[in-house]
């Protein structure tokens, strides 16, 4: 046990395990928060989607910067690619969000459509292009998060503060109308509410939430980052402010819980948060049954 | 004086009309009930009122100072709702929804207008649990009271009493007729015939053949003594 706090406290002198730890728990803030309302107002196809589109994203920033700066390929800098990754992936979540609306199926494959061919060839310009010696690495780490703790700089860790502020932000404004539209959207429109505008606004935070929880987890657990905590609280709590605020603060202890298990663990950081939050859900999933029978 | 007229309507979808040649024109005060046989439009007719979806042709009409979001509403339930963690109150204040506009949170008025509508439809002992773990009839007056916040005017009910047994359908019926009372014009869809003709002034019957007259016209008229035998 000591040995673990003396492992801990010596890995915490390095800015780049503090830099992880508060990224990944504003990340994990972040993500939770619209957990409801992408599993009740089935979105989420939209976030598997999206998160396949974001892979694809990635692959066409690395190019373009082979393309533009070649011969400072070293240089790759995470925020940089996020100027181009955001965008379209906010493109793209405007755009599934309308096929989705229009015709039930259709939508539907047109949404698998789009995410497995943007997972296509996102691969095949990461091979053609790639300058790296280690692509296959470069994938895993992009599909499942990095293999190890997240190096990020100063510069990542300042683009995630603004991000998440923004995103909370959003968030906070626009609660009640977050939860008119998520609960009854028919009624919600009856009354005057523009369900369109808020449906975008959702669409548009999904796509910033993914963006953001890719570099802590990857593209392919993006989604159980963001479902897991609510499905989780929902099991125990009975209103809609009570399964946020719950959703939000249980995200963070598993992203906190994981990031320190794959210090102490040499484990892969993405698939450990991932564990724990599934982890903790089986609990839930168990406290719940038993708080029903009583 | 008419607040709603509906002009030589034709309801559909992109799909194809579904009814068509519907007149009719409600008054301050109504209980317009609204029957017809299963698939005969009369949820599209419901949807294409309150603006959800637009008609194929002709037109409607809100008069006498009647704006189209004052409408209240209780849809016939979603399969979102049933395992939605919100509470009671949480339900019941979003029908203040357009009254908020684009305040961020709710001000003590919609609050307590909220409890209000809570009190007054005789929910306010649930008022600690669960929209989801509530009865359907239970459901239902939370989602009444929701739309007493939303409107003071006129109700727009799609099957209010489907999956409710009989002493809670009545119970609501009862519920439904006292807000009539009130003041409030009921415009109800309804399987129910025989409910129909008890508590409503006017009927709307769409279909092959389309009626709209008041109740007493509709029980002697041959559609509706034909409609009212098959049950
Ligand atoms: N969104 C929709 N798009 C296309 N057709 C629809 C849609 N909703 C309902 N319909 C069709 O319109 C017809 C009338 O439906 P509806 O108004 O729900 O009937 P009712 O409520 O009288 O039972 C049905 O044939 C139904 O299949
Ligand atoms: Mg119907």
């Amino acid at each position: 046990m000591s040995d673990m706090i003396s492992k801990l406290s010596y890995y915490a002198t390095f800015p780049f395990v503090r830099y992880a730890l508060i990224v990944g728990i504003l990340i994990a803030l972040c993500s939770s928060l619209l957990g409801v309302t992408l599993v009740l107002k089935r979105f989420s196809f939209i976030g598997d989607g999206l998160s396949h589109v974001a892979f694809g994203a990635i692959a066409i920033a690395s190019v373009l910067q082979y393309a533009t700066e070649s011969s400072f390929s070293e240089l790759i800098d995470k925020s940089n690619q996020m100027i181009i990754v955001l965008p379209l992936t906010i493109i793209s979540a405007i755009l599934l969000l309308r096929t989705g609306q229009n015709t039930k199926i259709k939508g539907d494959a047109a949404i698998a459509m789009i995410s497995v061919g943007a997972l296509a060839f996102g691969y095949l310009l990461m091979n053609i292009f790639s300058t790296s010696s280690n692509i296959s690495g470069d994938v895993c780490t992009t599909l499942f998060g990095s293999t190890s703790i997240l190096t990020l700089n100063l510069s990542d860790v300042w683009l995630c503060i603004i991000l998440s502020i923004i995103v909370l932000f959003v968030f906070v404004f626009f609660y009640h109308k977050i939860f008119d539209v998520t609960f009854d959207e028919n009624f919600a429109k009856s009354v005057g509410t523009n369900t369109n505008r808020y449906n975008l606004l959702i669409a548009i935070i999904i796509a910033v939430i993914i963006v953001l929880a890719m570099n802590l987890v990857g593209s392919l657990l993006v989604s159980a980052l963001v479902i897991f905590p609510a499905l989780s609280v929902m099991r125990i709590f009975r209103s809609f402010k009570m399964v946020t605020i719950s959703s939000a603060v249980l995200s963070v202890i598993c992203t906190f819980l994981g990031i320190v298990i794959s210090i102490l663990a040499s484990t892969p950081v993405g698939s450990t948060i991932v564990a724990v939050d599934v982890v903790f859900f089986a609990i839930f999933s168990l406290v719940g049954k038993i708080m029903r029978r009583y | 004086m008419s607040i709603v007229t509906c002009k030589d309507l034709t309801l559909g979808y992109e799909t194809g009309a579904v009814a068509s040649n519907i007149n009719f024109s409600i008054d301050s005060g109504d209980y317009l009930c609204i029957v017809g046989e299963n698939g005969s439009g009369k949820s599209t007719l419901m949807k294409t009122l309150l603006g959800l979806t637009s008609p194929l042709s002709g037109e409607i009409l809100f008069e006498d100072g009647l704006k189209k979001n004052e409408i209240g509403y209780l849809p016939q339930q979603t399969l979102v709702q049933k395992d939605f963690p919100a509470s009671i109150f949480e339900v019941v204040i979003s029908g203040c929804q357009n009254r908020k506009g684009i305040r961020p949170f709710y001000n003590k008025e919609e609050k307590s207008l909220a409890m209000q509508n809570i009190k007054k439809l005789g929910i306010d002992e649930f008022i600690g649990t669960c929209y989801r773990d509530l009865s359907g009839g239970q459901q239902q007056r939370v989602l009444l009271a929701r739309a007493l916040c939303a409107t003071q005017k006129v109700l727009i009910l799609d099957e209010p009493v489907s999956g409710l047994d009989p002493l809670v359908t009545n119970e609501m019926y009862q519920l439904i007729s006292d807000l009539n009372k009130d003041g409030i014009t009921i415009i109800m869809v309804s399987h129910d015939i025989n409910a129909a003709v008890t508590y409503a002034n006017k009927i709307l019957h769409i279909g092959h053949k389309i009626f709209f007259g008041t109740k007493e016209d509709y029980v002697h008229s041959k559609i509706g003594r034909r409609f009212l035998e098959q049950d």
